[in-house]
C-alpha cells in the first residue's frame, strides 16, 4: 500500500477528531477526540517511518515507531490524569460540561 | 512627671482610647471601667494640680512646656496654664469623669461612645492648655469631630440635622479663625500666643508685614482680625445672632453630651477671646467693646425671653445658656477687673448651673420619653429627690445669693457698671430685664413639672436612683461651696485677671 | 454683767443665725428619720437662738437706757467673713468683700423680735402642722428662713443684706409653695402658682435693689452701711446741700427693693396670695422677716434717701395703707382680712419713713410683729379649730369654743386698731404724729395727703380687725356642717348650718338675732377640748371631719395655746411696759424702743445731725433752718394732736364695726347697696391683679413667644436659608460636575468600553471555540502556505 492510504486514514481520523473536541459538550468524548488527534499522529508517525526508515540518514525505520510508543505512554498519562480532572469536576459542578465549569473555585 | 502634669492631663484619656479600642465590643464592664479610670485619674491630677503645685499668687503662665513639632511651619507644642485656663481644666475633667457614669444609660455601640468621649477629652483640654496658635487650632478641631459622632449617632430623632448643623457652623468659624491665624503668622512671624501678647502691647500687630498694609474687606489689620476671630469664637459661645446651632445641638445630643456641651464647649468660646482673641488684637477690641457689650445684653434679654417661650424643657434650658453666656460677654467688654472676674465666673458656673440643668432634663426624660413642659404636672409627688436637687439647681441657674451664678453675675453686673464707658451703665440696666425673666422662666418650668396636681401617667415613676444623684451632686454641691467661698476661684484667677485687663485696657 | 464684750458677744450673735441654718442642714438630710420628725432638735435650737437674742437685746436696751453709744461692728474687732478676692495681706483693696456683724439698737430690737416670733412659729408648727406629709421638710425650711432673717438683720454691709434677702425669697418659694406638693391639700393649685408670684414679684423689687446696690458700689466702692452713711453726708455737704442726681437714683431703686419685699403699692400683690402657705408661714412671712426686712432695709439705708426718695416712699406707704385698709374691709377669707392688714400696717411704716419718723416707722415694725404673729396664729388656730375652713361667714361664735384663742386675739387686735396701753397705739400713735409734724414744720401736699391717709386707714384698720373678731367669735357658729352630710348625726347639723349658708352669701352676718345651732356643738367641743390637753393625741385634724362627731370646733392644743398667750402678752407689752411707770400710760416720756433708737444711735451723731437737717430742708446754703424752739414746739403740738386723732379714729372704726356687726344696726348689705360700684371696685383689690396682668404679664408672654417665633423663623430661618443657598449651589454644580466634566471622561471611557465589547466576543472563554479557532487558524496557515 502506498503511503498515501496511510496518509488518508490519519487526516481523515484527525478531522474526526477534531470536529469531536470542537463539537461535542460531554469532556469524555472531547477526550475521546484527543485520542483520536493523538492516534491519527501515532498513524503517520509509523507509516512515515517506514516509508523513509531505510534511506540513507535515516534511523532504519525505527524512529517512527519510538515516537508513536512515546505518544501512546504519554496519552495514557494525560487520559490518567485528565480522567482525574473530570472526576473532580464532576463532584464540584455535578456536570462533565467544559462550559459549565465557568469558576475556579468551588 | 510635675513638670509635664498639663501633657500627662491632656493624654491619659488618649492612652484610655487606645486602651478601650483594644477592649472586645462586647466587654462593655471593661469598656466603662476603663473610661472611668482614664477621666478619672485626669481629674485627680488636675485636682492636685489646682490646689498644690500650683503657684495662684503668680499671673505668669505655669507648667509650660515648649517642644519642636512642625519646625517648618515654625509650630510647636507649647503648653502652660495661667489662673484663667487652670479653672476650666479642672472642670473639663471633673465634667468628663461625671458624663462617664451618666452615659451608663446608652445601649448603642458602646465601644466607640467611650472611645470618642476620650477622644473629646484630649480636645477640649488641650484648647485650654494650648499656648501654640496652631496646636489651639489643632485641638480645636480635633474636638469637634467626635462630638459630631456623640451627636449624630447617639442623639435624638433629627441627630443628623444637629450634628450637621453642629459641625458646619462651628467649623464656618474655624475657618475664619484659620484666616486670621494665618494672617497673625505672617505679620508676627510666629504662632506663639504669649509672643504675639507680647506684641501687639508693643505695637507691632499693623499689619504692615502683610501685602496692602494687611487691609481686607476694607477693613484695617486688626479690625478684620479681631473680627474674624471674634465670631470664630462668638459662634462656640454662642452669641446671638450665631446661637441657633445650640438648641438643636442640645435637644438631640444625649444627656451627657449636653452636659459637655453646654458646661465646658461653650466655654471655649469665652475662653478663646480671653485668651485668643482680645489681647492679641487689643486696639480692635477696645474700639469695638460697647458693640460686645450690646452684643451680651442681646444675648442675656433675648435667650431669656426666647427660653420663656418655650414649651420643650431641653430647648428652653439650651437658651437659658445662650441668656448665661451673655453675661461673660458684658463682662468681658466692660473691661474692668470685676467685670472681667465675673466673667470668668460666670463661665465656670455656667459650667456647673447649666450640667445640672441638662441632668434634670435627662432624668425626666428618661422616663417619660417627651420634654414638653406641659405634658407633666406634680411630678414632686412622686418624685421628691428629684424635686429637690431640682430646685436646687434651678435657683443656683436664677442666680440666687449663695449660689455661685449670683457671684458670677453679681461681680459681672458691677463690674459693667464701673467700666470707664458709662455707656455700659445702660446695658447693665436693660440687662437687669434678663435676671427677672431667668426667674420667671425657670420658676414656671417647676410649677407645669413638678407643682400641682400629679398628672396620673406618672404616678408610679420611680425617684432618681444613686447614680442619678452621684451625678448631679458635685455640680450642686459646687455652686453652693462657690457660692459661699467664691474666692476658692477668684484667689486663683485675680492675678491673671489683673494682668490681662491692665495690658487689655493700656493701649500700646 | 450687760456690758457688750466684743471677745463673746460676736460669738454668740454669730451662733444666732448658725443655729437654726445647722438645724436646717441636719433636718433636711437626717429630718425624717429622728423622732418626732426632728421638731425638738430645731424647737430646742431656736430657744438657744431665742434666749441668745434676748440676752444680747437686754445689754442693748441696758446700754440704751443708760445713755450709751450701743453700735459694734465685728469688724472693728477683727472678725469677718471674707467673700470675695481675699487677696492675703490687702485688707482694703478695691473690690474686698469681708462682711461682718453689725449689732446696734435697731439690730437688737429687730433681732430679739425675729427670735421670738420664730421660736413660737415653731412652736405654734408642732401643733399645726402636725400629719402634714412634709412636716420635717416644713422644719426644716422655716429654719432656714429664720437663719436668712437673722442673718439679714445681722449684715454690716448691704451686699450681705442682699444675699439673705433673696435667700428669704427662696424660702418664701418653698414655704408658700408647701401645699403644692400634696396632693390631698385643696390648695395644692394655687399654692403653686403663688409662691411663683411671689418670688417673681419680690424679684422685681430685688433687681432694682441689685441696681440701687451697683450705682451706691460704684460711686463709693464700699456697701458697708457705716462707710455709706459717712459717705452719703460727704458728698451731699460737698454737694452744696443737695442729693446728686445718681444718689436719688440709687435711693429709689432701693426703695423698689422695699416696695417689692414689703409689699408695697404696686407690687404688693404677692401677699395676699401668699396666704396659700401653711399659716405659721404667713406669720413669719407677715411679721417677723421678709416684709419686715423690706422696711428694715430703709432703716438702715435712711440717710442714703434723699428728700425725693422720702417723698416717694411716703406716697406709696400713705397710698399703700389705705387702699389696703379699704380692701380688708370686704375680704371674708380670715387670713385674707390679716394679709391686707399687713399691707396697711407696711404703709403706715413706709410712709413713716417717708415723712421722716424712721423711728416711729422702725418702731412700729417690732410692735407689729408681735401682734401681727399673734393674729396670724390665732387665726391659724381658728382655721385649724374649724377644720381648715377659713371664710369667716361660716365661723361665729367661736369665743364659746376656743376661749384662749379668741381674748390672744382679741388682745392682738385691740393692739392694731391702736387702742392705749396696747403695743400697737404707741408706734401708730408716734407714726401719725411724725406725719403731723412733719405737715406742720412742712407744708406739702405729701404731707398733708400722708397726714389725712394714715388716719383714715387707721379708722380702717380698726374696724376690719373689730369686724374680723365679731364675724369670728361672737354671734354663733355657722360653719362646718353644709359639706359633711356623713352620718345621721351629722344630718341634724347640716340642716342649721343649711339655713345659716344662705345668709352667709352676703358678707358676713354676725348680728346675734339668729339664736339657732349653738347649742348642739357645745357638747361636741368639750369632747375636743380634752382632746387638746393631751399633748401627743391633738391635733390631727385630717380625722376630723369624718364620722358624723367632728363638725364643732375645738380649742387648740397646747403648743399652739402656748404661742398665742406669750404672742399676745408682747403683743400688749412690747410697745411700752406701762405698768413699770403706771404715771405715764401714753409714754411721753418715751417708750423703750424710743430709749434705745434714736437718729444719734442708728447713724452716729454726724449722720444724725445730717438726716435732721434734711428733714428740715435745712441743708445747703440757701436752706432756712427752723429754729429749734419751734421745732420743738411743732412735736409737741404734733404729737397731741396725734393721741387725739389716733383715739378718735380707732374708736370710731370700733364703733362702727360693733354697729354692723356685733348689734347689728346697721346692714352691711344696705351699706353695700348704697356704694354698690365702689364696694365692687374695693372687693376686686381695685381689679389690680386684672392690670397686672394685662399690662405686664400678657405683654411679656407675647414678646416672649414672638420672639421666639423670630428666633426660630428669622435667626434660625437666615442660617437656613444660608445653608439652603449654598446646596442649590451645590446642586448645580453637582449637575455640573456630573454632566459636563464627569460626561467626558465617560465619554472616553464608552469609547474604550465599545471596542472592548467587540473583541470581547471572541472570548467566551470555551476551551473549544479556542481549540476551533486554533485549528481554522492552522487550517488558514496551512492554506496559505500551501496556495502561495
Amino acid at each position: 500500500m502506498s503511503l498515501g492510504a496511510y496518509v488518508a486514514v490519519s487526516a481523515a481520523l484527525f478531522a474526526i477528531g477534531i470536529v469531536t473536541i470542537v463539537t461535542r459538550r460531554n469532556i469524555l468524548y472531547v477526550l475521546m477526540g484527543i485520542e483520536m488527534v493523538l492516534n491519527a499522529a501515532n498513524i503517520n508517525f509509523v507509516a512515515f517511518g517506514r516509508h523513509y526508515g531505510g534511506l540513507p540518514g535515516g534511523g532504519g525505520g525505527l524512529e517512527g515507531k519510538m515516537f508513536a510508543i512515546f505518544t501512546i505512554i504519554l496519552a495514557a498519562a494525560e487520559a490518567a490524569v485528565a480522567l482525574a480532572i473530570v472526576l473532580n469536576v464532576f463532584q464540584a459542578f455535578n456536570s462533565v460540561k467544559p462550559s459549565e465549569a465557568d469558576q475556579l473555585r468551588e | 512627671m510635675q513638670e509635664h502634669i498639663l501633657s500627662w492631663i491632656t493624654f491619659l484619656p488618649l492612652i484610655g482610647m487606645a486602651a478601650i479600642l483594644c477592649v472586645p465590643r462586647t466587654n462593655t464592664g471593661l469598656i466603662k471601667a476603663i473610661s472611668l479610670a482614664a477621666t478619672g485619674i485626669p481629674f485627680v491630677l488636675a485636682t492636685w494640680l489646682y490646689f498644690d503645685l500650683f503657684d495662684k499668687s503668680s499671673a505668669n503662665l505655669q507648667f509650660v512646656q515648649r517642644l519642636d513639632w512642625i519646625t517648618s511651619l515654625g509650630a510647636y507644642y507649647y503648653v502652660g496654664v495661667d489662673g484663667l485656663s487652670l479653672a476650666l481644666v479642672w472642670l473639663t475633667t471633673l465634667l468628663l469623669f461625671i458624663a462617664v457614669p451618666a452615659s451608663f444609660g446608652i445601649e448603642k455601640s458602646q465601644k466607640s461612645y467611650y472611645a470618642l468621649l476620650m477622644l473629646l477629652e484630649v480636645g477640649i483640654i488641650g484648647v485650654f492648655v494650648a499656648l501654640d496658635y496652631f496646636l489651639f487650632y489643632v485641638y480645636w478641631e480635633v474636638m469637634l469631630l467626635p462630638m459630631y459622632f456623640l451627636i449624630g449617632i447617639w442623639g435624638g430623632p433629627r441627630r443628623e440635622y444637629a450634628a450637621i448643623k453642629f459641625f458646619l457652623y462651628t467649623l464656618a468659624g474655624s475657618v475664619l479663625m484659620l484666616v486670621a491665624i494665618v494672617a497673625l503668622r505672617l505679620q508676627a512671624g510666629t504662632f506663639s500666643i504669649p509672643e504675639l501678647m507680647a506684641l501687639a502691647q508693643s505695637g507691632a500687630m499693623d499689619g504692615s508685614k502683610l501685602p496692602g498694609g494687611g487691609e481686607l474687606l476694607g477693613m484695617g489689620f486688626q479690625t478684620w482680625v479681631f473680627w474674624f476671630l471674634f465670631v470664630g469664637f462668638a459662634i462656640k459661645v454662642p452669641v446671638f445672632p450665631f446661637h441657633t446651632w445650640l438648641p438643636d445641638a442640645h435637644v438631640q445630643a444625649p444627656t451627657p453630651i449636653s452636659v459637655i456641651l453646654a458646661g465646658i464647649l461653650l466655654k471655649l468660646g469665652g475662653y478663646g477671646m480671653l485668651r485668643a482673641c482680645f489681647p492679641i488684637v487689643p486696639d480692635a477690641f477696645r474700639a469695638n467693646t460697647y458693640v460686645l457689650g450690646i452684643l451680651g445684653v442681646i444675648s442675656i434679654v433675648y435667650g431669656a425671653y426666647v427660653a420663656l417661650g418655650q414649651s420643650d424643657f431641653k430647648r428652653m434650658v439650651a437658651y437659658s445658656s445662650v441668656s448665661h453666656m451673655g453675661y461673660v460677654l458684658l463682662g468681658m467688654a466692660a473691661l474692668t477687673e470685676w467685670g472681667m472676674t465675673g466673667a470668668a465666673l460666670q463661665m465656670f458656673n455656667h459650667g456647673t448651673s447649666a450640667a445640672v440643668l441638662f441632668l434634670v432634663v435627662g432624668v425626666i426624660y428618661d422616663r417619660a420619653h417627651h420634654r414638653d413642659l406641659n405634658g407633666f404636672g406634680g411630678i414632686s409627688q412622686v418624685m421628691p429627690k428629684y424635686w429637690a436637687l431640682t430646685t436646687w439647681g434651678f435657683f443656683a441657674a436664677l442666680g440666687l445669693p449663695t449660689q455661685a451664678g449670683f457671684v458670677s453675675e453679681a461681680m459681672t453686673l458691677l463690674g459693667a457698671y464701673q467700666s470707664a464707658d458709662t455707656r455700659f451703665q445702660a446695658l447693665v440696666v436693660i440687662s437687669l430685664i434678663g435676671i427677672v425673666l431667668t426667674a420667671a422662666f425657670l420658676l414656671w418650668a417647676m410649677q407645669r413639672v413638678f407643682l400641682g396636681t400629679l398628672n396620673a401617667k406618672y404616678k408610679d415613676y420611680g425617684d432618681m436612683n444613686a447614680r442619678e444623684v452621684f451625678c448631679q451632686a458635685p455640680f450642686l454641691a459646687l455652686c453652693l461651696i462657690l457660692g459661699v467661698f467664691p474666692w476658692l476661684l477668684t484667689d486663683w484667677m485675680a492675678p491673671t485677671i489683673k494682668l490681662v485687663v491692665g495690658t487689655l485696657s493700656k493701649s500700646a | 454683767m450687760l456690758q457688750f464684750d466684743p471677745a463673746i458677744d460676736f460669738k454668740l450673735l454669730l451662733a444666732v443665725p448658725l443655729i437654726p441654718l445647722f438645724g436646717y442642714a441636719i433636718q433636711i438630710f437626717f429630718g425624717k428619720y429622728l423622732p418626732r420628725k426632728g421638731d425638738w432638735l430645731l424647737l430646742t435650737g431656736m430657744f438657744v437662738a431665742m434666749c441668745i437674742t434676748l440676752y444680747m437685746a437686754a445689754k442693748a436696751i441696758s446700754a440704751g437706757y443708760a445713755g450709751e453709744e450701743f453700735r459694734h461692728n465685728s469688724l472693728d474687732h477683727g472678725w469677718g467673713f471674707r467673700w470675695l478676692y481675699s487677696d492675703r495681706g490687702s485688707e482694703a483693696g478695691s473690690g474686698n468683700i469681708v462682711a461682718g456683724i453689725f449689732y446696734d439698737g435697731l439690730g437688737a430690737g429687730m433681732l430679739a423680735v425675729v427670735g421670738v416670733v420664730s421660736f413660737f412659729v415653731h412652736l405654734f408648727s408642732v401643733g399645726y402642722m402636725h400629719g402634714d406629709r412634709r412636716y420635717h421638710i416644713f422644719f426644716a425650711n422655716i429654719s432656714l428662713f429664720t437663719f436668712a432673717m437673722l442673718g439679714l438683720v445681722l449684715s454690716d454691709n448691704l451686699l450681705f443684706l442682699f444675699i439673705f434677702w433673696e435667700l428669704m425669697g427662696l424660702m418664701s418659694y418653698l414655704l408658700i409653695g408647701h401645699f403644692s406638693h400634696d396632693p390631698n391639700s385643696p390648695r395644692i393649685k394655687f399654692a403653686a402658682s403663688a409662691c411663683k408670684k411671689a418670688f417673681l414679684t419680690t424679684r422685681v423689687g430685688d433687681t432694682c435693689l441689685f441696681m440701687g446696690m451697683a450705682i451706691l458700689y460704684y460711686k463709693f466702692e464700699t456697701l458697708r452701711f457705716t462707710e455709706l452713711w459717712e459717705l452719703v453726708r460727704v458728698t451731699v455737704e460737698q454737694n452744696g446741700g443737695e442729693y446728686p442726681g445718681w444718689l436719688t437714683a440709687a435711693g429709689l431703686l432701693c426703695l423698689g427693693g422695699t416696695i417689692g419685699k414689703s409689699a408695697q403699692f404696686p407690687l404688693h400683690i404677692w401677699l395676699p396670695d401668699a396666704m396659700e402657705g401653711p399659716t405659721p408661714v404667713s406669720a413669719m412671712i407677715h411679721a417677723a422677716t421678709m416684709v419686715a426686712a423690706g422696711v428694715f432695709l430703709t432703716g438702715r439705708l435712711y440717710p442714703v434717701f434723699s428728700p425725693e426718695v422720702l417723698e416717694v416712699a411716703a406716697i406709696a406707704g400713705g397710698v399703700t395703707a389705705l387702699f389696703a385698709a379699704t380692701i380688708g374691709t370686704t375680704i371674708n377669707d380670715i387670713k385674707g382680712v390679716l394679709a391686707y392688714s399687713t399691707i396697711s400696717q407696711l404703709g403706715f411704716m413706709v410712709a413713716a419713713v417717708g415723712v421722716g419718723g424712721v423711728v416711729p416707722g422702725m418702731f412700729h415694725m417690732l410692735t407689729h410683729a408681735f401682734f401681727k404673729a399673734c393674729l396670724f396664729l390665732c387665726a391659724g388656730s381658728v382655721i385649724h379649730g374649724c377644720h381648715h375652713e377659713q371664710d369667716m361667714r361660716k365661723m361665729g361664735g367661736l369665743r364659746k369654743f376656743m376661749p384662749i384663742t379668741f381674748v390672744c386675739m382679741l388682745l392682738s387686735t385691740i393692739a392694731i386698731a391702736g387702742i392705749p396701753l396696747f403695743s400697737g397705739f404707741y408706734s401708730k400713735d408716734q407714726i401719725i404724729a411724725a406725719a403731723f409734724e412733719r405737715n406742720m414744720l412742712l407744708p406739702s401736699s405729701t404731707a398733708t395727703f400722708v397726714s389725712i391717709a394714715l388716719p383714715a386707714a387707721a379708722l380702717l384698720t380698726a374696724f376690719y380687725m373689730f369686724r374680723l373678731i365679731f364675724m369670728t367669735f361672737f354671734g354663733t357658729y355657722r360653719g362646718g356642717q353644709a359639706e359633711h352630710h356623713v352620718s345621721l348625726a351629722a344630718a341634724g347639723h347640716a340642716h342649721v348650718g343649711h339655713a345659716h349658708d344662705e345668709h352667709g352669701g352676703g358678707h358676713g352676718h354676725a348680728h346675734g338675732g339668729h339664736g339657732h345651732g349653738g347649742h348642739g356643738h357645745g357638747g361636741h367641743d368639750h369632747a375636743h377640748g380634752g382632746h387638746g390637753n393631751d399633748h401627743s393625741g391633738h391635733g390631727h385634724d385630717h380625722d376630723h371631719g369624718h364620722g358624723g362627731h367632728a363638725h364643732t370646733p375645738h380649742e387648740s392644743p397646747l403648743p399652739i395655746t402656748l404661742a398665742l398667750m406669750v404672742l399676745a402678752f408682747l403683743g400688749v407689752f412690747g410697745g411700752h411696759f406701762w405698768p413699770a411707770t403706771p404715771t405715764d400710760p401714753l409714754a411721753h416720756h418715751g417708750t423703750w424702743f424710743q430709749k434705745v433708737v434714736s437718729h444719734d444711735s442708728l447713724y452716729g451723731e454726724k449722720v444724725a445731725r445730717f438726716v435732721e437737717a434734711r428733714q428740715h430742708h435745712a441743708l445747703g446754703p440757701q436752706a432756712v433752718p427752723h429754729d429749734p424752739e419751734h421745732i420743738e414746739h411743732a412735736k409737741h403740738a404734733a404729737h397731741g394732736k396725734a393721741v387725739v386723732v389716733s383715739l378718735s379714729v380707732a374708736g370710731a372704726g370700733i364703733l362702727l364695726a360693733a354697729l354692723m356687726y356685733l348689734w347689728g344696726k346697721i346692714r352691711p348689705e344696705k351699706v353695700v347697696g348704697v356704694i354698690h360700684p365702689l364696694y365692687e371696685l374695693v372687693a376686686h383689690k381695685y381689679y389690680w391683679d386684672e392690670i397686672v396682668n394685662l399690662l405686664v404679664i400678657k405683654p411679656t408672654m407675647a414678646l416672649a413667644n414672638s420672639l421666639k417665633w423670630i428666633d426660630e423663623k428669622l435667626v434660625d430661618g437666615f442660617v437656613l436659608l444660608v445653608g439652603f443657598t449654598q446646596r442649590a449651589f451645590a446642586f448645580f454644580w453637582a449637575w455640573f460636575d456630573r454632566t459636563i466634566v464627569d460626561g467626558l471622561v465617560n465619554f472616553v471611557g464608552l469609547v474604550s468600553q465599545s471596542l472592548g465589547a467587540i473583541t470581547r466576543l471572541v472570548q467566551t472563554g470555551r476551551i473549544q471555540q479556542y481549540a476551533a479557532f486554533a485549528m481554522g487558524g492552522g487550517l488558514l496557515a496551512a492554506a496559505w502556505l500551501i496556495l502561495s
